[in-house]
C-alpha cells in the first residue's frame, strides 16, 4: 500500500462545511381498488390462498390477450383531476420487457411516452405524470437471503399479478425527508378521499420510491441521483431518505462521488445496499402494446370522472378555515379524512355548539378524541359525533368543567351513551358561579391551608393553585377554577 | 385408402358447402362425414396433422355448418388438446381454454377434426421450421407445402380435411394455399378475434379460412367474424359475409402493381407470371379493366415486415421461459434455466427472429429500425388507399414461385423470406386478400392474389368467385 489513501483522507477531512440541499422526487405506486384486475376479469383481494385469483390472461398463457379495465381508467382520470393534471385525449400502453418470474409474460404492460395524465401539482409539489400499469406477482424466496439470488427455491403467487396500478411521478420539488413524509400523507388522504385505493403502505397498496440527490445550497444544478426503494411505511420513508441524504453528504464531503444506482433500504438495519447487478442493468425495449388499442378519453369518460370527484383535502382545509377554524386544526381535519368527516358530522348533529364554539369542538376532536382513539377511525368508536358535540356544548356553557368533560369523554369512549345523562348520573355538573354551595368549600379550603392563604395575601397569586386543587378534590372536579379564584380573591380582600 | 376415396360415393370429395347441403337434404350424416375425414386424417402421409380427434359432438339443431369438421392450425388453443404452435417448447401443452374463433366455429357446427402442422410459431414459408418435421406437398411429396399454415393447406388439398383454419401474418394462409392449389383468405385485420391464437406478431396476425373453393371460404368466414370482448383489437365485420354468386366482372377495375408483378424484375418465376397474365386476360373477358398501378413503397414492405414482426415476436415469445408451462430445462439457477429452456426449446428460425426483434427494439436502435419500419407501414397503407381510389382491387401473383423442393431454401433465410414478397404489403396495410388457384406451372399450382380495401370481403369474394369459375382449376392433382 502506498501512502496515498491515508494522505487523501487527511487532505479531505477539513473540507469546509458546505451546506447541502437535498433534491427529492417521488415515484408512488398506488394499487387501484377496482373490482377486477387491470387486464382480465379476475377479482382483486388481499390475503387469499396463493394462485386462487388467476385466469389464463393474468397467468400469461399462450394465446391470451389483455383488455384494459375501464374502471381503472376512470380512477386514473379521477387521480389526474385531483392533481390538476392535463388528461390526455389519447394515451397508449407500452410493453416494458424484462425477464423475471414475477412477470407472467416477461413484459409488463405499462405506459411510456403517452401517459394518461401529465403535469399538475398537489400542495407545493408539482406532478410530472400519472400513468396506469399492471402490478407484478408476488415472489416468495425460500432460504436465508430472502432475495432470489442465493435462495433455495422461489415460488410465485400470481394473485397480485395484474392488479391495476397508478404510478404517480413528482417533479424533484421535495427538499427534506420530513417534507416527503408530510406530502405523501397528503397524497394518501387525497387518494383515500377519491376512493380509488386502500392506500395502505404496510399491505403494499401504496408504495413509494424516492429519487434523491444533493447539491450545495444555492446551486441550481442537479446532483447525481440515486433511486431508493422499499420504504414500506411513512416512518421508513423518512428514515430511508434521511439515511440516503446522510450517505451522499458523507460521500461528497470525503471527496467521493455519488453513483447513479438503485438502492434498497433495509428497515430493520436501516442500512442502504445497492441493487445493481448484471440482471438488473435493463434495456426495457419499450414499444407500443400491439394487443391493446389506444385509450381515447371521451367526453363521457371525463364527465363521469368529474361527477365522481369528492371534495379534496386541500379544498376542505380551505373551507374549514373559512368557518373560523385555526389553520392547524383545519389541516388536521382535512388531511385525516375520517377526522374531518367526524367533525362535520358533529357540526351537523343538531347538538352543534354556537359558532364561536366551533374551534373548541375542533380541539376536542383533534386533541381529546384522537388521544383516546389513536389511529382508529373515530366514526367507529362508541362516541357518536352528536354526543361529542353535546359534551362540547356542555363544557362551553360551563355546565361541565373541562376536567370533568374529559372524564365524561372517557366514559363515552368506554361505553357510549349520552353525555348529559352521564353528567347527571355521576353528579359531574359544574357548580355554578352564583352557587351558594361553592363558597363554604372555598372558605374551608382557605382555613385548612392557612399558610397558603398567607402567601396569596402576600401577593403570591400562583399559590391559588393549591386552593383550587383542594376545592377540586372536595367537589370531585365540579368547581369552576375561575370562580374559585374569584371567591378566594374576594375572601382575602384582594 | 386413397383408391377407396376416389369413388363417386366418397363423401370427402364434396366441398364443405356441398357437404352442408347433403347433410341438410338427409343424404349424409354428420357422423358419417366425420368418420370419413377422421379416417383420412389418421391415414395422413404428409405429416399434415399433429393430432386427430377421436370423435366429434353432434351438431346443434340447425347449425349453419351442419357438422362439417374443421382442421385447425396447431397454434389455435383448444381446451385439453395439444396446442404447440409447432414448437418443442410447447410440446404436449394442452391449454385450459379454447380460442374464440375455434369455439365460434364449433358452435356453428364445425367440430374439431385435428390440429395441423405448421412452421414453429408461424415463422416460415415452407413448413420446414416445424419442430415436428416438415409437411409434404400433396402435389409432389419432394416439395414443401408453403407456410406457415402448411399443414392446413396440405390437408385441404389432399382431401383429409374439408376445410381448415390458418393464420396469416405476412402470407401464411395465402402462400401455402397457392402452393397447394387451394383457396386461402386473409381477412381484414380485426374482423376475426385473435383470442386464443398463439401469437407471432400481434399487429399482423389474423385467422382465416383455407378451403377448396371460394364458396367454402365465404361459408366459413361468415361464422368466424365478429367482435370479441376478449380481443381489444377486434372490430368485427360490418354486416354479414354472404355467399358469392357473381360470374361477371363487368365494370370492375383491376390494378396490377408494377412493383409486385414482375415489372420491376423482382424475380417472379416466368411460369407463375405467365399464369398470372393469362388470368388477367380472362378477367378482361369477364368485363374487367386491367391497368398498371403503383404501390411505390411496396418494395420496402418486406424489410419493414422483418423489423416489425420479429420485434413483436421477441416480446410475444418471452413468456416461454420454463417457469409456468411447456418445456423446462433445469440448470441450477434462474438465468441458467431461462437460457437452456429457450436455447433448446426454440428452433433456429425462431431464435433468429427473436434476436432480430430484440436488436431492433434496443435502446439507441429503436428509431432507426422499429420507428422507421412503422413509418414505412403507414406509407404502404397510404399507397393502397390511393390505389383503391382508382381501382376496385389490386391483383398480384400470390407467391413468386411454385412449391420448391424440401431443403432448397433452408440455408438461405433471405430467399425464404422472399416468398412473402407479394403478400406482406397487404398484411402491413391490414386489408383483406385472397389467393385462388390459378392453373399450373411445371405441373404445380400457382396462386392469383386479389385484395381490396378494409372490410371489402364480400366484394373480394364475389370477384374471386367469378375468376374461379372462369379459371376452372382442376384440383385433383393434390389428391393423387
Amino acid at each position: 500500500m502506498s501512502g496515498w489513501p491515508e494522505q487523501s483522507r487527511r487532505a479531505s477531512q477539513p473540507i469546509p462545511p458546505t451546506e447541502f440541499e437535498p433534491v427529492i422526487g417521488l415515484e408512488i405506486h398506488v394499487q387501484l381498488s377496482t373490482n377486477t384486475k387491470m387486464f382480465c376479469g379476475c377479482a382483486l383481494a388481499f390475503g387469499e390462498p396463493p394462485n386462487t385469483l388467476t385466469c389464463p390472461v393474468c397467468l400469461g398463457l399462450p394465446g391470451t390477450l389483455p383488455r384494459a379495465n375501464a374502471q381503472a381508467i376512470h380512477f386514473g382520470l379521477m387521480i389526474g383531476l385531483a392533481l390538476g393534471s392535463e388528461l390526455a385525449p389519447r394515451s397508449i400502453f407500452h410493453r416494458k420487457n424484462y425477464f423475471y418470474p414475477d412477470n407472467a409474460k416477461n413484459y409488463q404492460i405499462s405506459q411510456y411516452d403517452e401517459p394518461l395524465c401529465r403535469g399538475g401539482h398537489l400542495g407545493e409539489v408539482r406532478i410530472h405524470r400519472v400513468h396506469l400499469e399492471e402490478d407484478a406477482a408476488k415472489l416468495v424466496h425460500a432460504g436465508a437471503s430472502g432475495r432470489i439470488h442465493g435462495s433455495d427455491a422461489s415460488i410465485v403467487d400470481f394473485n397480485r399479478g395484474g392488479t391495476p396500478l397508478a404510478e404517480i411521478v413528482t417533479e424533484p420539488d421535495v427538499r427534506s425527508a420530513a417534507q416527503a413524509r408530510e406530502w405523501l400523507t397528503l397524497l394518501r388522504t387525497t387518494l383515500r378521499r377519491l376512493g380509488v385505493s386502500d392506500v395502505n403502505m404496510e399491505e403494499g397498496s401504496l408504495r413509494c420510491d424516492a429519487n434523491i440527490s444533493i447539491r450545495p445550497v444555492g446551486s441550481t444544478e442537479l446532483g447525481t441521483k440515486t433511486e431508493l426503494k422499499n420504504m414500506n411505511s411513512f416512518r421508513y420513508l423518512e428514515r430511508g431518505v434521511n439515511a440516503e441524504i446522510a450517505r451522499q453528504e458523507e460521500l461528497l464531503r470525503s471527496g467521493g462521488q455519488v453513483v447513479q444506482e438503485t438502492l434498497h433500504f433495509d428497515p430493520h438495519t436501516e442500512r442502504i445496499t445497492s441493487l445493481r447487478s448484471k440482471e438488473e442493468a435493463h434495456d426495457y425495449r419499450y414499444f407500443p402494446e400491439p394487443d391493446l388499442v389506444p385509450v381515447s378519453t371521451s367526453d363521457q369518460m371525463l364527465a363521469a370522472a368529474r361527477a365522481a370527484m369528492p371534495e379534496l383535502p386541500a379544498a376542505r382545509e380551505e373551507r374549514l378555515q373559512s368557518l373560523g377554524i385555526s389553520a392547524a386544526s383545519a389541516r388536521q381535519l382535512a388531511w385525516r379524512t375520517e377526522l374531518g368527516d367526524y367533525f362535520e358530522a358533529a357540526l351537523a348533529s343538531g347538538n352543534a355548539p354556537e359558532a364561536q364554539h366551533i374551534q373548541p369542538l375542533a380541539n376536542w376532536v383533534c386533541n381529546e378524541l384522537v388521544a383516546r382513539v389513536g389511529e382508529d377511525d373515530p366514526n367507529a368508536s362508541n362516541v357518536t359525533p352528536g354526543a361529542l358535540a353535546k359534551l362540547v356544548g356542555l363544557v362551553s356553557a360551563k355546565a361541565v368543567t373541562v376536567g370533568n368533560g374529559k372524564l365524561v369523554l372517557d366514559r363515552l369512549v368506554a361505553g357510549g351513551g349520552d353525555p348529559a345523562a352521564i353528567v347527571e348520573a355521576e353528579g359531574l355538573g359544574a357548580m355554578a358561579g352564583g352557587d351558594d354551595a361553592l363558597e363554604p368549600v372555598v372558605e374551608a379550603a382557605l382555613a385548612a391551608n392557612g399558610d397558603v392563604a398567607e402567601k396569596i395575601r402576600a401577593g403570591n397569586l400562583k399559590a391559588i393553585g393549591a386552593i383550587i386543587g383542594h376545592v377540586m378534590r372536595e367537589t370531585k372536579g365540579r368547581a369552576d377554577g375561575a370562580e374559585v379564584t374569584r371567591i378566594v380573591r374576594q375572601k382575602l380582600g384582594l | 385408402m386413397t383408391a377407396a376415396r376416389n369413388t363417386s360415393s366418397d363423401v370427402t370429395l364434396l366441398t364443405a358447402a356441398g357437404a352442408v347441403e347433403a347433410i341438410g337434404r338427409g343424404e349424409l350424416s354428420a357422423a358419417e362425414l366425420f368418420a370419413a375425414y377422421r379416417a383420412a386424417a389418421a391415414d395422413d402421409a404428409l405429416n399434415a396433422y399433429l393430432w386427430v380427434a377421436e370423435d366429434a359432438p353432434a351438431p346443434g339443431e340447425g347449425a349453419a355448418l351442419a357438422g362439417v369438421p374443421l382442421a385447425v392450425k396447431d397454434l389455435f388453443c383448444t381446451e385439453g388438446v395439444p396446442s404447440q404452435a409447432g414448437s418443442k417448447i410447447l410440446e404436449g401443452y394442452r391449454p385450459p381454454y379454447t380460442a374464440t374463433v375455434v369455439a365460434k366455429l364449433a358452435a356453428a357446427g364445425a367440430p374439431l377434426l385435428g390440429k395441423t402442422n405448421q412452421d414453429e410459431f408461424a415463422m416460415g414459408s415452407s413448413n420446414e421450421n416445424s419442430a415436428f418435421g416438415p409437411v409434404l406437398n400433396p402435389w409432389d411429396r419432394t416439395r414443401v407445402p408453403g407456410g406457415s399454415s402448411g399443414g392446413s393447406a396440405a390437408a385441404v388439398a389432399a382431401g383429409s380435411a374439408p376445410w381448415a383454419l390458418g393464420t396469416d401474418t405476412g402470407g401464411s394462409i395465402r402462400q401455402p394455399a397457392a402452393l397447394c392449389g387451394i383457396v386461402g383468405l386473409k381477412p381484414t385485420y380485426g374482423t376475426v378475434s385473435r383470442y386464443g391464437m398463439i401469437a407471432f406478431a400481434s399487429s399482423l396476425d389474423q385467422a382465416g379460412p383455407l378451403t377448396r373453393d371460394v364458396t367454402d371460404a365465404a361459408l366459413l368466414l361468415a361464422q368466424m367474424v365478429g367482435q370479441d370482448a376478449r380481443d381489444s383489437t377486434s372490430i368485427g365485420f360490418p354486416g354479414e359475409i354472404s355467399l358469392p354468386c357473381s360470374e361477371s366482372l363487368a365494370g370492375i377495375r383491376l390494378g396490377v402493381p408494377e412493383e409486385l408483378s414482375g415489372g420491376g424484375g423482382v424475380g417472379i418465376e416466368p411460369g407463375v407470371l405467365d399464369a398470372f397474365n393469362v388470368t388477367l386476360r380472362l378477367a378482361e373477358s369477364l368485363g374487367a379493366t386491367v391497368e398498371t398501378c403503383h404501390l411505390p413503397h411496396a418494395p420496402h414492405a418486406l424489410s419493414a415486415y422483418y423489423v416489425l414482426a420479429p420485434a413483436e415476436a421477441s416480446s410475444n415469445l418471452a413468456r416461454y421461459d420454463g417457469v409456468r408451462y411447456g418445456q423446462r430445462v433445469e440448470d441450477g439457477g434462474l438465468v441458467g434455466m431461462y437460457t437452456k429452456t429457450r436455447s433448446q426449446g426454440f428452433g433456429r428460425e425462431v431464435k433468429r427472429r427473436i434476436m432480430l426483434g430484440t436488436y431492433s427494439l434496443s435502446s439507441g436502435y429503436y428509431d432507426a429500425y422499429y420507428g422507421r419500419a412503422q413509418r414505412v407501414r403507414t406509407k404502404i397503407a397510404d399507397d393502397f388507399r390511393a390505389a383503391f381510389d382508382a381501382f376496385d382491387f389490386v391483383v398480384t401473383p400470390t407467391s413468386p414461385s411454385v412449391a420448391f423442393e424440401l431443403g432448397a431454401k433452408t440455408a438461405d433465410p433471405l430467399s425464404m423470406y422472399f416468398n412473402d414478397y407479394c403478400t406482406v404489403p397487404m398484411s402491413l396495410a391490414g386489408i383483406p386478400a385472397i389467393s385462388i388457384p390459378n392453373g399450373l406451372s411445371e405441373g404445380l399450382p400457382t396462386g392469383f392474389q386479389l385484395c381490396g380495401p378494409a372490410f371489402s370481403e364480400n366484394r373480394v369474394l364475389e370477384a374471386a368467385f367469378a375468376l374461379e369459375q372462369a379459371i376452372g382449376f382442376d384440383a385433383s392433382g393434390g389428391r393423387a
